[in-house]
């Protein structure tokens, strides 16, 4: 009995035992098919068909729909075209920019999050500290302190306020009402949730596209070259002014104002320049096209605009594009995912483009302080309060890290001591304070709000006052045959050269001296020449009597734009779409010649001579299928190398290349240049022997990396052209495809950067758009509207963009219709 | 013998069919983990042996899940299963699907053996 019983009780413990076991390796299965392990997603989150990743799967058949949303004022009718791209019609303004805010978070939350999050210095809350380098940079650049002035700016205004809390309440009733098998599937990757919009994410884009586009120095390399070159070399080699130039501005363009005093240089800057003492590459390319022509030059005597901007390619796509009608506007573009209006587009009065101006403003200034505590600095000969500015960054799985910041009167120190800096930062100098202009108050957004709705030249120009960061050139078109262009922005009125160098904070003359008035930057209006252009090289001739920078962007794609418009008759939009993807190198044009002239063919190999006769036949093009583009890139590539490595490659200090122009006027103009001779080899050598050792160097690496001449050495092989999805997600990006372009050429398509957008316009009685960007409309790598427009891209074509004139108006391309009407 | 094995299979399928109906509805509005307590309830109170409620438990939910999976893929063209195929290294997407259903599977079976296993600890 007793043995019985405790038998039974054994058995029963063993069971227990085992139903124990059972449920805790059940729990634990789950409880790690929860959660986040390094890189991976909680597998059986994401995977799990109910929630994870399968619901993001999209049918391509999206029928129409009817959704009641509280916040409206009244009735929204969006039409859907083949490609997905939205077509609002709202009954006011308030429900318009509701209603893009709405749908643009239907299309693209993800992408919106993680581009605010990024700018805002606030990665790490989700990538924990592998992301905490960037997120301290962004922080200590002063991101955050330069967009919340901004948002000052912008909510001084009732009608951007108006706007952007419009915008920012139709994203939040789109997050509202998400369930979690909904989240882009980004979320469900990197495990978490989206967040409440608020208005200030607005003004981030804008600070994001600042940095992008104005955010870059060579000041601390610049000042470098100077302790090691002395101040003539530095002027000789970095001169004020590019060798080869085609201005924006047509040269000799009247300045019909009286300008303001221009500063005087301060006194330790002249020292700088004149001191006897003797105290990386930038990539040149990145930029964008824009140009009109006049009716004078098109077949149907109405002005076309075209614009492409190039960035860095990412899906989802840059731009997001939409038509946008309320009783006030009709406007059709693009606009960046997360911001109101449209950026660049056209109405039937008007059309106009944006690309970047090259300006200065950005400077570092050197700061001393009393003493190691640096509460206090040197300035206007007296101590000076510092500000401090407490940045507390959120780490996912860690405690959180409180970042000081110390404020100038300049602005932020961005990097106070040695360990603050990461590697990557190679070109930020430490201890100095960086004076930015994205750091002013600013309402961008009045700029695009007045030209989505402008009519006329003066409504361009009037638009134009309200916009501060990233200077752009603006070009215009309208229908009362006007064509402008304006590099335009708020521009630091400054002394020649002053932010060419890191400048002594101490000293007040070294201060900004306020602004060039915007009736002042240089503009051009319907020029003799009938057109106008623009790619990012100088505004000027050297006539302006302000400065703006010392260096531009190259001026290859500016002069072929202009010389092709030059000689251009009854054009068309088509010529205007093969204009785009013009892969014509100028610097070929220039420089071939005379590389070919210092070529002794008796001094190569068998090799060298078969690659010889390939680029002679060449036609100068970087056409996907040229093997002489190819030779001659790389050619150029040594060329370049050879000249500069020995004096300017430096592990222990961060100096400045020439540029390609300067490089090519030692070429053209000074072929005994000591620059040619190399420096770490006793003999003296020539521009002849550099010629011919870099052309037997690119062929030697041709041949070593893609065997022997043929298919494998096609310029669209060699180049890598891919388009990365924004986290570098294999599998949601295109991978590499063949392409032609090159950074200096029209179709600047290189790499990972090129034509973000790519739009024509007609003007005339009935304006016509024509448009493509590479990817589509939806930020779902699930969606059939993901990448639709990508091959379209591609292969240089453009899509007739459809641009309806009434909510009602009959069209075989619309497909389904999204209605939004307020709660009743 | 046969009474046996027919009994046997009627249990089997009861169970299973428990299982697969339950989960199928709950995937409509409740966490994916819903499934594990579905399958252990199922099993606690209509469950036999060990063998039989694991797999029956395996099976339903790797079925329901292979449906679901589908019901959403298929008229995706797969596009994003291969999307995701990829970014996981996987040669093709039916391995993502194949995963999917095992996780499914063996939460569901491990639960409904953890619920039969618990009830004869408490019975008996």
């Amino acid at each position: 009995m007793h043995f019985a019983y405790l038998g039974h009780g054994q058995f029963n413990l063993m069971k227990l035992f085992k139903a124990l076991f059972s449920v805790a390796v059940t729990l634990l299965l789950i409880w790690a098919l929860q959660t986040k392990f390094g890189e991976a997603p909680p597998i059986g989150a994401f995977l799990n068909p109910a929630t994870g990743f399968w619901q993001n799967a999209e049918s391509k058949n999206i029928s129409s729909d009817s959704l009641q949303l509280d916040g409206l004022q009244g009735r929204v009718t969006i039409r859907y075209d083949e490609h997905r791209i939205p077509h609002i019609f709202a009954q006011n303004d308030h429900d318009l920019y509701y209603a893009q805010g709405y749908i643009t978070a239907r299309d693209r939350l993800w992408q919106m999050d993680i581009q605010t999050r990024s700018a805002a210095g606030r990665l790490a809350e989700i990538a924990g500290p592998k992301a905490l380098n960037i997120d301290r940079y962004h922080r200590r650049m002063g991101m955050t302190y330069g967009a919340e002035n901004t948002l000052k700016g912008m909510m001084k205004d009732p009608v951007t306020k108006v706007v952007i809390e419009a915008y920012t309440d139709g994203v939040n009733h789109y997050i509202r009402h998400l369930s979690k098998r909904d989240y882009p599937i980004e979320f469900k990757l990197l495990d978490y949730a989206p967040e409440q919009w608020k208005p200030i994410n607005c003004a981030y884009l804008l600070k994001l596209m600042s940095e992008t586009l104005a955010g870059g120095s060579d000041q601390f390399a610049m000042t470098n070259n100077l302790k090691r070159f002395g101040a003539k070399d530095v002027n000789d080699l970095f001169p004020d002014y590019p060798f080869h130039e085609d201005p924006i501005i047509p040269v000799g363009t009247k300045w019909d104002f009286k300008p303001l005093p221009v500063p005087k240089p301060s006194s330790d800057f002249i020292a700088q320049m004149t001191d006897n003492i003797k105290p990386k590459e930038r990539v040149p390319g990145i930029g964008s096209n824009n140009w009109v022509i006049a009716g004078s030059k098109s077949a149907s005597g109405y002005p076309i605009l075209a614009n492409d901007p190039h960035l860095n390619l990412t899906f989802p796509s840059i731009w997001y594009q939409l038509q946008m009608s309320s009783p006030t506007v009709n406007v059709y573009g693009v606009s960046l995912p997360g911001a109101p209006c449209i950026v660049i587009g056209y109405n039937q009065k008007i059309s106009w483009g944006v690309t970047n101006v090259d300006a200065d403003i950005l400077d570092w200034y050197q700061v001393r302080f009393k003493d190691n505590s640096k509460n206090e600095y040197w300035y206007n000969n007296q101590w000076n309060k510092v500000k401090k500015r407490i940045e507390a960054i959120h780490i996912r799985g860690q405690k959180p890290l409180y970042d000081t910041v110390i404020y100038t009167h300049h602005g932020p120190v961005v990097y106070s001591n040695v360990s603050q800096k990461p590697k990557e930062r190679e070109n930020i100098p430490i201890g100095d304070a960086l004076r930015w202009v994205a750091h002013d108050e600013s309402d961008e957004f009045m700029t695009f709000y007045l030209l989505n709705r402008g009519k006329n030249y003066d409504d361009y120009r009037k638009a134009l006052t309200y916009y501060t960061a990233p200077a752009q050139n603006f070009i215009f078109a309208s229908n009362d045959k006007d064509i402008a262009i304006t590099p335009n922005g708020k521009i630091p009125l400054k002394f020649k050269d002053q932010g060419k160098f890191i400048m002594d904070g101490s000293a007040p003359a070294n201060d900004w001296h306020g602004w060039i008035p915007y009736d002042q930057n240089p503009t051009v209006k319907n020029p003799a020449r009938g057109f106008v252009s623009s790619a990012n090289q100088s505004s000027t001739d050297q006539t302006y009597p302000y400065y703006i920078n010392w260096r531009f962007e190259l001026y290859d794609r500016g002069k072929r734009i202009n010389d092709r418009l030059k000689v251009m008759q009854n054009a068309t939009v088509d010529s205007m779409q093969l204009m785009q993807m013009d892969n014509y190198s100028m610097r070929a044009q220039d420089v071939l010649p005379a590389l070919m002239k210092y070529l002794d063919p008796s001094k190569l190999g068998k090799r060298q001579l078969e690659a010889l006769q390939i680029i002679k036949k060449w036609d100068k093009h970087y056409d996907a299928s040229s093997e002489g583009a190819s030779i001659f890139n790389a050619w150029w590539l040594k060329f370049y190398g050879m000249t500069w490595d020995d004096e300017f490659a430096d592990k222990k200090m961060l100096l400045n290349y020439p540029s390609f122009d300067r490089t090519e006027k030692l070429l053209l103009t000074e072929s005994n240049s000591k620059w040619f001779d190399d420096i770490n080899t006793p003999a003296k050598e020539t521009c002849t022997d550099i010629v011919i050792r870099s052309f037997t160097a690119a062929v030697n690496e041709l041949l070593r990396k893609y065997g022997q001449p043929g298919q494998k050495w096609q310029w669209g092989n060699i180049k890598d052209s891919h388009i990365n999805h924004l986290a570098g997600l294999p599998g949601f990006g295109t991978g590499h495809f063949s392409a032609g372009g090159t950074a200096a050429v029209i179709n600047a398509l290189k790499g990972g950067n090129g034509p973000s957008w790519r739009m024509v316009v007609q003007m005339g009685p009935q304006v016509k758009g024509y448009g493509i960007f590479p990817g589509g409309e939806s930020g779902n790598p699930g969606s059939y509207f993901y990448e639709d427009l990508f091959n379209t891209w591609k292969d240089g074509k453009l899509n007739e963009l459809l641009f309806l004139g009434a909510e009602n108006e009959k069209s075989e391309r619309i497909k389904s219709t999204l209605i939004l009407n307020k709660t009743k | 013998m046969t009474t046996f094995l027919t009994d046997q299979t009627k249990k089997i399928n009861m169970l299973f069919l428990v299982i697969i109906i339950l989960s199928f509805v709950s995937a409509y509005f409740l966490p994916w983990w819903v499934v594990a307590i579905v399958a252990f309830f199922a099993a606690f109170f209509i469950g036999k042996t060990s063998g039989q409620s694991f797999w029956s438990g395996f099976g339903a939910v790797f079925i329901v899940w292979t449906l679901l999976a589908l019901f959403k893929s298929i008229p995706n063209d797969n596009m994003l299963a291969k999307r995701v195929a990829q970014l996981f290294q996987l040669p093709n997407w039916i391995w993502i699907l194949l995963i999917t259903a095992l996780i499914g599977g063996l939460v569901s079976g491990m639960s409904a053996l953890s619920g039969v296993l618990v009830k004869k600890a408490f019975k008996n």
